[in-house]
């Protein structure tokens, strides 16, 4: 590839050298004829006169039109560019500018040539409002805004993480009963794999009803929080671990029914 | 000190009895170690009945072995000839006069042959199969062998009858168990259904079974959450804890219909563990109606409701003593979960367990004198054993010893055997075992199964 570019050019300047050297070669070129004689010079007429171009209003916003509007005097050709083309010596034209756009008019005539420029300032119009964002269901907001908050093994008294986590949550909750009315939540109280199944049906109970409480304490209405007990019947992870028994230890907040 | 030596021997002897008492219970249960030496040859099989005959001598000795009553004697300490028949037996003549060592002369089986070593039999079953009107019929007896005259050794003879099949050879099997353990003062078990929760239609349902694991049957069907299952005394109804109408309550069903019996629950977030009194007039159970889950007792329709416990704590699984009057549950009323006993009417609460580990599940044996329950003590929370308690001495002995999650105990009618929870295979599976921890036995496969209850 470096080959063939080399050779090209080594090619190219070969020719250019070539052709110099041909240049050099050629005769010199005859002396110009002489220019003609001068004849006398014909009285002259008065340049075009433009009396009149303007916009009005010089300033619009983009899709509203502005009116161009002109009068000439002493001219057989008239343009206004761009994007108008001839036209005649008084006159007025419409225009939808998309931007700002500065016209010239030009008119010739015999006696010359005059120009003049109007412009018509385009400025953006306001941005139309953005288009409705998609309403949240009572259940997206509940699941994104609404936190599960956990407990200490055989414990039902609220931690500081889970204190941190419910006063949020009862921010959320207000907000979120305020814009569903109608709608319930139920607090599920669920427990680790180790207890006894029958005494965490009672546990279970145990951490919904402090969950609740301290909602209501916060404002929350009592009559919008049902609780329900799970005990271990509904865990989420299944492993033997801490970390999966602390996942188990929790309040949640679903739909009410 | 020859003066204190009197004194000082029955303390010494009575901590020696301490120290050997660990079994107290378990003995208690069982009976002492002299039990009748049953021995049960190979029963064979005339004409098409032969082809049944392994699965009639399988089930035979299965049902006798696991019925805990009997030292089965070993095989291969059977004597080479076997009577089929009484009529078989052949006493020996006496030995001939002029010899002094000389043996008697046999004339063909005895039954010293199976009450000497090396059988040392006290008993033996024996008979045969054959057919009779295209049905299979057993021939059966129960020999004293301890006697000296064959006409007094008979205890019975009967004869059984069932389809020519194996089910046939189960059925007859089973009857000719059920009647050796009834003449040994046993309750046969054939007769009993296990009741349990099984997730293997994908939701909880009450699912009942015989004590061998067949026919397992699909009791419920709320598609929701069942749990926590009881049978009335008679067998007649079950009541479980559901979450069929969202929040848990408590269901009663006939076994008999199969259709809802009328209960009224409280107004509570939950009432859950339901068991029945002795009576099966009442019925006990746990309720979140004042706030804890606590002990209350009803009419078996739910009405006519007291309240028993009165502490803030968690207290669920209450259980009446079969004598009746006494109830023990669970309370976490001293910190982690411990079992509990009251009177029937709340007074004289006292622990029972001694506040280590994790305890649950009571429940009594049809004395009245006995406790089976799980407990964690000497493991990490979570891993449950079973144990029984002596109530009265506050005894225990350990049945099972950390292999998996051991739970949900369950007395047998006879009192002998235990139905249990375990996932020692890997899931849970319901068990049964003798209340000496021997003869451990699986029951369930499909699913996960849990929560046994023995009923009539």
């Amino acid at each position: 590839m470096l080959t063939k570019k080399f050779v090209a050019a080594l090619l190219l300047s070969f020719a250019i050298l070539f052709a110099a050297g041909c240049k050099k070669k050629a005769p010199a070129p005859p002396p110009p004829p002489p220019p003609p004689p001068a004849e006398a010079p014909a009285p002259k007429p008065n340049p075009p006169m433009i009396t009149l171009f303007d916009a009005e209003p010089g300033t619009i916003e983009r899709g509203q039109s502005s009116t161009l509007k002109w009068a000439v005097e002493g001219a057989d050709d008239i343009t206004i560019e761009p994007g108008i083309g001839r036209v005649s010596a008084n006159g007025s034209r419409q225009v939808f500018p998309s931007s700002t756009t500065t016209y010239t008019l030009i008119a010739r005539g015999p006696g010359g040539e005059a120009r003049r420029t109007a412009t018509v300032n385009v400025t953006a119009p306001p941005p139309p409002p953005p288009p409705p964002a998609p309403k949240a269901t009572f259940e997206e907001r509940l699941a994104r805004e609404v936190q599960d908050a956990f407990f200490d093994y055989d414990k039902s008294n609220i931690r500081d993480d889970a204190r941190a986590t419910l006063t949020r949550n009862a921010d959320a909750l207000k907000a979120i009963f305020r814009d569903f009315p109608d709608r319930s939540v139920s607090v599920e109280g669920h427990c680790d794999e180790r207890g006894s199944a029958e005494y965490n049906l009672g546990l279970g109970d145990r951490r919904a009803t402090s969950a609740k409480e301290f909602l209501v304490q916060l404002g929350v209405p009592a009559d919008k929080l049902r609780t329900i007990s799970y005990g271990k019947e509904r865990p989420q992870c299944t492993e033997s671990n801490e970390s999966c028994w602390q996942r188990n230890r929790r309040a949640h907040f679903a739909p009410g029914q | 000190m020859r003066r204190i030596l009197p004194w000082l021997t029955p303390l010494v002897l009575g901590a020696l009895f301490l120290a050997s008492g660990q079994q107290e219970v378990i003995i208690k249960v069982m009976g002492g170690a002299q039990k009748p030496a049953l021995a049960v040859p190979d029963f064979r099989g005339s004409g098409d009945a032969a082809q049944h005959a392994g699965v009639f001598n399988e089930t035979l000795f299965t049902d006798l072995d696991e019925s805990g009553m009997f030292t089965m004697v070993a095989k291969s300490m059977f004597p080479l000839e076997v009577p089929q028949r009484p009529e078989d037996f052949r006493a020996p003549l006496p030995p001939p006069p002029r010899r002094k060592d000389a043996q008697p002369q046999r004339q063909g089986p005895w039954l010293t042959d199976w009450s000497a070593p090396p059988a040392n039999a006290s008993h033996l079953a024996f008979g045969y199969l054959a057919v009779q009107n295209e049905q299979l019929v057993l021939f059966g007896w129960l020999f004293d062998v301890t006697q000296q005259d064959v006409s007094n050794a008979q205890l019975f003879g009967k004869r059984y009858f069932g389809p020519l099949s194996a089910d046939g050879a189960r059925k007859v099997a089973h009857e000719f168990a059920s009647d050796i353990i009834v003449q040994f003062g046993g309750a046969p078990l054939t007769a009993s259904k296990i009741y349990f929760i099984s997730d293997r239609t994908g939701f909880k349902e009450v699912w009942s079974m015989n004590p061998d694991g067949s026919d397992q049957k699909q009791i419920t069907n709320y598609r929701s959450i069942c749990t926590t299952p009881a049978v009335s005394p008679d067998g007649a109804r079950l009541a479980f804890t559901t979450y069929a109408r969202v929040n848990p309550m408590i269901f009663i069903h006939s076994l008999e219909t199969g259709r809802r019996l009328p209960f009224y629950n409280q107004v509570a977030s939950m009432n859950a563990t339901p068991s029945f009194t002795p009576d099966g007039k009442q019925v006990l159970y746990a309720s979140t109606a004042s706030g804890y889950a606590q002990i209350y007792i009803a009419n078996a329709d739910g009405s006519d409701v007291r309240r028993l416990s009165n502490v803030r704590a968690i207290e669920v699984e209450p259980k009446v003593s079969p004598k009746g009057g006494e109830v023990v549950f669970v309370s976490g009323r001293s910190g982690p979960q411990q079992i509990y006993k009251m009177n029937l009417d709340g007074a004289n609460v006292e622990r029972l367990t001694t506040g280590e580990g994790e305890a649950s599940n009571p429940a009594w044996h049809p004395s009245g004198e006995i406790i089976a329950f799980a407990w964690t003590r000497g493991f990490e929370p979570g891993n449950w054993n079973i144990f029984l308690m002596d109530v009265a001495s506050r005894r225990v002995d350990q049945l099972t010893h950390g292999a998996g999650r051991n739970e949900n105990p369950s007395w047998a009618p006879d009192g002998r055997h235990l139905a249990f929870s375990s996932n020692r295979s890997g899931s849970s599976q319901i068990w049964t075992m003798l209340a000496d921890g021997t003869k451990l036995r699986r029951l369930t496969s499909q699913g996960r199964n849990e929560k046994p209850v023995w009923g009539k």
